[in-house]
């Protein structure tokens, strides 16, 4: 094919986000000729949109703080769930990763004394999230997009040539991954954006960093990158994803007006003092602080409102619970009857807070509800409610090197991988996570080359054509769907069927509807051709979203249980059992279906297990794992 | 409140292009990439835009609009008129891709050639300690979006491509100026802004300030105090005569640019 650009790396990494570029710095400071591919141009991947802050245990406001209490937090806010070496990797790790970002020039806001300060964020025993104002994201993403250029100059000083070792191939998406006979990852296939001409890269050894999935669902705060395409990725290369049934609904998106409708509302607002009040202005979370959580948070708005000021002596708000609980306790109210006009609940900052402080320590949510709602924030009451925003599950992986199950040279870190956050993230343990298995990506990836030396895979000639053939199929079609319509259809049904709260009937629709889309995908049709052509890069973005979208829906359809960012009407409570079961989906020996298989949670070890006590373990261990505890776990 | 408006697009790609006219649907609460979308997925499915975040967070969006540099994302339709044409256009200053999608690889060019961040030396991680009245003034400038638009409006390049060369732009001078006053940064940075990266090309004009989307006071708190303190030590007749005796700067020397 001379039409066809090919490229030789080391490691070849699939997104520009927070992991990806993490990964990317491992990856080239452990001598790998890098390369980064990215859906966007450089420095605008999903990472910006983070606001809060990411979740380190440095003890910089709260000296008792340490990653034993992060961990604690992280398996409580993911109900037991989490993969525990993962959850520990994660808070032993955090600190570090940020300190380090200070070195790659990165400025945090700071405490009197001068060190990182840190804020305060739903279901972290202590203020714990290094932060800038309510834009973390961004400065971690510049801040990493400036440390590869900083890469980028000393081997420009070398070697006079900036892109010799590290390159952003930018506005480039993936559509295949390409495997040896033997099974390993031989390298990506790829299609600029602009000219729709194809490369090949080959590459031993590929990090997935391609965030989440939230584009399949209509009300979501995720952009139009977030295709699940990393997810699909994966599977048809033959690895697995786990604990997919888990999308968390951030509580508090925008819902007026419509065309912002899902848009984030920071959870800082309520970390900074905000509170949810329903139509008839009452602070109803009260109400709704489940018996798990009963010890760690106040009873009354005294108390409540006299943690901000002396946590240890006052338990927290009820506001700053878990997300998924808030998400539901807003669903309930808004069912109930108790929501706002436009169908949400209040976010007060305006009575709490002073317009000088709101402007300090929250600009950019001033500034979009400004521009887009017409709504001063220190005079007025935000309108909120639910809105898709991550999901738990991904590819199934090792938790120190991050290898993806089954596909040899196959690596994912961040959002797209599964396991560190259980059935619940709790908000800031996202932007460490990337820090923290970004770098284990890169580095995994890097030795993982000096364990197979010389013996490099080849990419197949049949391989890239099929991949090609496949990616213009599209414009060789007649009287088929436009991809605009379909996805919208896709994104009502998953939002609908598939939401915040299921069924089982519900979920089974939803299925046969994604099956009818699947048929009719097959046969889309594109306009125009290949030169930045929008439709054509829906039609391929939708054959992922359906793929990841089964995956959802099957996976919530078998557990029989409500946990984290997975509610079941029919299902109301916790099940121990299920607890101990993670659902693992696979591509079907015979083609395209989900295949679903039940698999053993990874155990914790001992020295974890006992950070928590008899009563807490009891509320999510079966009576057989409680007799089975280490000696040593406190009563 | 829902009304037809009329859009007058720019379509076309490297070669050719011209405005094109075309009714379209506006609803309640909408921005002007809203309508751009409803375009693609009812009449137009080819037309190219970038996009991303859709809340001004990503700065992927960036177009001219009724000749106006903006984000689409942040212009609301109640800005104009229901009787009113909304005409836009790409930005004017970087090379046209296919409609309204631009080559701003100019700016990531930039980017590489100012030197990065130069850690302070035998400070370990973790022992960074900076007052925050400090780390203010160069977090203004880090709350850029890289939209690109204070590159797109400023003169210096905007109606002159042959100073693309040696001027940074007023995005990258502000980098140069947040780097300088970046608590901890050990590289002095004043003579190589004005010898390599065109400071001296900018006669603040405060374009760039006018149609920055996060309100970066860029000619102000970047560019006029950068400005000041090339001038103390090019300009300091105590300072030259220093310079000319031990030689200091000698690390950023270079040969000078026309309006340097």
């Amino acid at each position: 094919m001379t039409d066809l650009e090919r490229h030789d790396y080391d490691v070849v990494i699939i997104g520009a986000g927070g992991s990806g570029l993490r990964a990317a710095i491992e990856a080239r400071e452990q001598g790998r000729r890098t390369a980064i591919i990215c859906k966007s141009l450089f420095g605008k991947a999903h990472t910006v949109m983070a606001e809060g802050g990411a979740a380190a245990a440095m003890g910089n406001a709260n000296p008792r703080d340490s990653w034993q209490v992060h961990f604690r937090d992280t398996m409580r806010g993911g109900k037991f769930m989490n993969n525990p070496r993962m959850a520990e990797l994660h808070a032993k790790e955090a600190p570090d990763r940020i300190w380090e970002l200070e070195t790659y020039g990165a400025l945090f806001d700071r405490t009197p004394e001068g060190k990182i300060s840190q804020r305060n964020f739903g279901g972290h025993e202590y203020p714990r999230l290094a932060h800038v104002g309510d834009r973390t994201g961004l400065e971690l993403i510049r801040t990493m997009q400036q440390k590869i250029v900083s890469l980028q100059q000393d081997d420009f000083a070398a070697t006079g040539d900036y892109e010799d070792n590290l390159k952003v191939f930018s506005e480039c998406t993936v559509t295949e991954l390409l495997k040896d006979s033997s099974g390993r990852i031989a390298g990506v296939f790829a299609y600029w954006r602009e000219t729709g001409r194809f490369l090949v890269f080959c590459a031993p050894a590929v990090v997935l960093a391609t965030g989440g999935i939230g584009k399949s669902f209509k009300v979501t705060t995720n952009s139009w990158e977030y295709t699940g395409d990393g997810h699909a990725l994966a599977l048809r290369a033959g690895s697995t994803l786990i604990n997919m049934e888990f999308v968390q609904f951030h509580p508090t998106g925008m819902v007026w007006p419509p065309s912002v409708k899902g848009i984030l509302v920071t959870e800082s607002v309520r970390g900074d003092g905000g509170v949810l009040r329903n139509d008839t202005g009452s602070r109803f979370m009260f109400d709704y602080v489940p018996d798990v959580f009963r010890k760690q948070y106040a009873e009354t708005e005294e108390e409540a409102d006299g943690w901000y000021d002396d946590p240890d002596s006052n338990r927290r708000p009820p506001e700053l619970l878990p997300r998924d609980e808030v998400a539901r306790a807003i669903n309930s109210e808004i069912k109930a009857g108790h929501g706002t006009e436009h169908g949400g609940v209040f976010l007060d900052i305006a009575t709490r807070r002073s317009p000088e402080f709101i402007h300090k320590r929250l600009p950019s949510m001033y500034h979009q509800f400004k521009e887009l709602a017409d709504v001063d924030i220190t005079k007025e009451s935000m309108e909120i409610g639910p809105t898709c925003h991550y999901v738990m599950g991904g590819v199934e992986v090792d938790p120190d090197t991050a290898a993806a199950a089954n596909v040899p040279g196959l690596f994912a870190a961040g959002e797209v991988s599964g396991g560190m956050h259980g059935s619940n993230r709790l908000g800031g343990n996202s932007l460490s996570d990337l820090l923290v298995f970004g770098r284990r990506a890169g580095s995994g990836a890097a030795q993982y080359l000096a364990r197979i030396g010389t013996d490099r895979p080849a990419v197949s000639e049949d391989d890239v054509t099929a991949a090609r053939n496949r990616a213009v199929a599209p414009f060789g079609r007649e009287g088929g769907d436009n991809p605009y319509s379909l996805h919208q259809e896709l994104q009502q049904s998953m939002n609908d069927l598939v939401g915040l709260i299921r069924t089982a009937p519900e979920m089974r629709e939803a299925l046969s509807r994604l099956q009818l889309l699947k048929d009719r995908a097959a046969t889309l049709t594109v306009e125009g051709h290949q030169q930045f052509n929008p439709g054509w890069h829906l039609a391929l973005d939708l054959r992922n979203m359906l793929l990841v979208s089964e995956c959802v829906a099957r996976a919530a359809l078998e557990r029989q249980e409500s946990r984290g960012g997975h509610t079941r009407d029919d299902y109301p409570t916790m099940s121990a059992e299920w607890r101990q079961v993670n659902l693992v989906c696979s591509i079907a020996p015979a083609g395209d279906g989900i295949e679903l298989a039940h698999q053993p949670l990874p155990k914790m070890a001992d020295d974890l297990i006992r950070l928590f006590d008899r009563g807490e373990l009891s509320k999510y261990l079966t009576p057989a794992e409680m007799a089975a505890l280490p000696v040593g776990v406190q009563d | 409140m829902t009304y037809d408006a009329h859009f007058r697009v720019w379509r076309g790609d490297t070669d050719a292009g011209d405005l094109q006219d075309y009714i379209v649907e506006v609803n309640d609460g909408e921005v002007v990439l809203d309508v751009i979308h409803r375009l693609q997925a009812t009449q137009t499915p080819d037309l190219a835009v970038r996009w991303n975040c859709k809340a001004g967070k990503c700065g992927s969006c960036s177009a001219e609009i009724n000749g106006r540099p903006r984000l689409l994302c942040m212009t609301r339709m109640n800005n104009f008129g229901a009787d009113e044409t909304v005409t836009v256009t790409p930005m004017r200053a970087f090379p046209v891709v296919r409609d309204l999608v631009t080559d701003v690889s100019f700016n990531y060019t930039k980017a590489q050639q100012i030197p990065a961040f130069a850690p302070p030396v035998g400070v370990a991680p973790g022992d960074y300690r900076m007052a925050q009245v400090d780390v203010e003034r160069s977090q203004e400038f880090r709350k850029c979006i890289e939209c690109f638009l204070c590159q797109d409006t400023c003169h210096v390049v905007r109606d002159h491509e042959e100073n693309k060369q040696a001027f940074a732009g007023p995005r990258f001078l502000m980098r140069i100026s947040e780097l300088d006053m970046h608590p901890l940064d050990s590289r002095d940075r004043k003579l190589e802004a004005q010898d390599r990266h065109g400071l001296g090309y900018c006669n603040i004009t405060k374009c760039c300030t006018e149609v920055c989307p996060e309100g970066i006071h860029i000619t102000d708190n970047a560019l006029i105090p950068l400005k000041e303190r090339v001038a103390d030590r090019k300009y300091d007749p105590l300072v030259w005569l220093g310079s000319k005796i031990f030689r200091r700067g000698s690390s950023t020397g270079g040969a000078r640019t026309p309006g340097a």
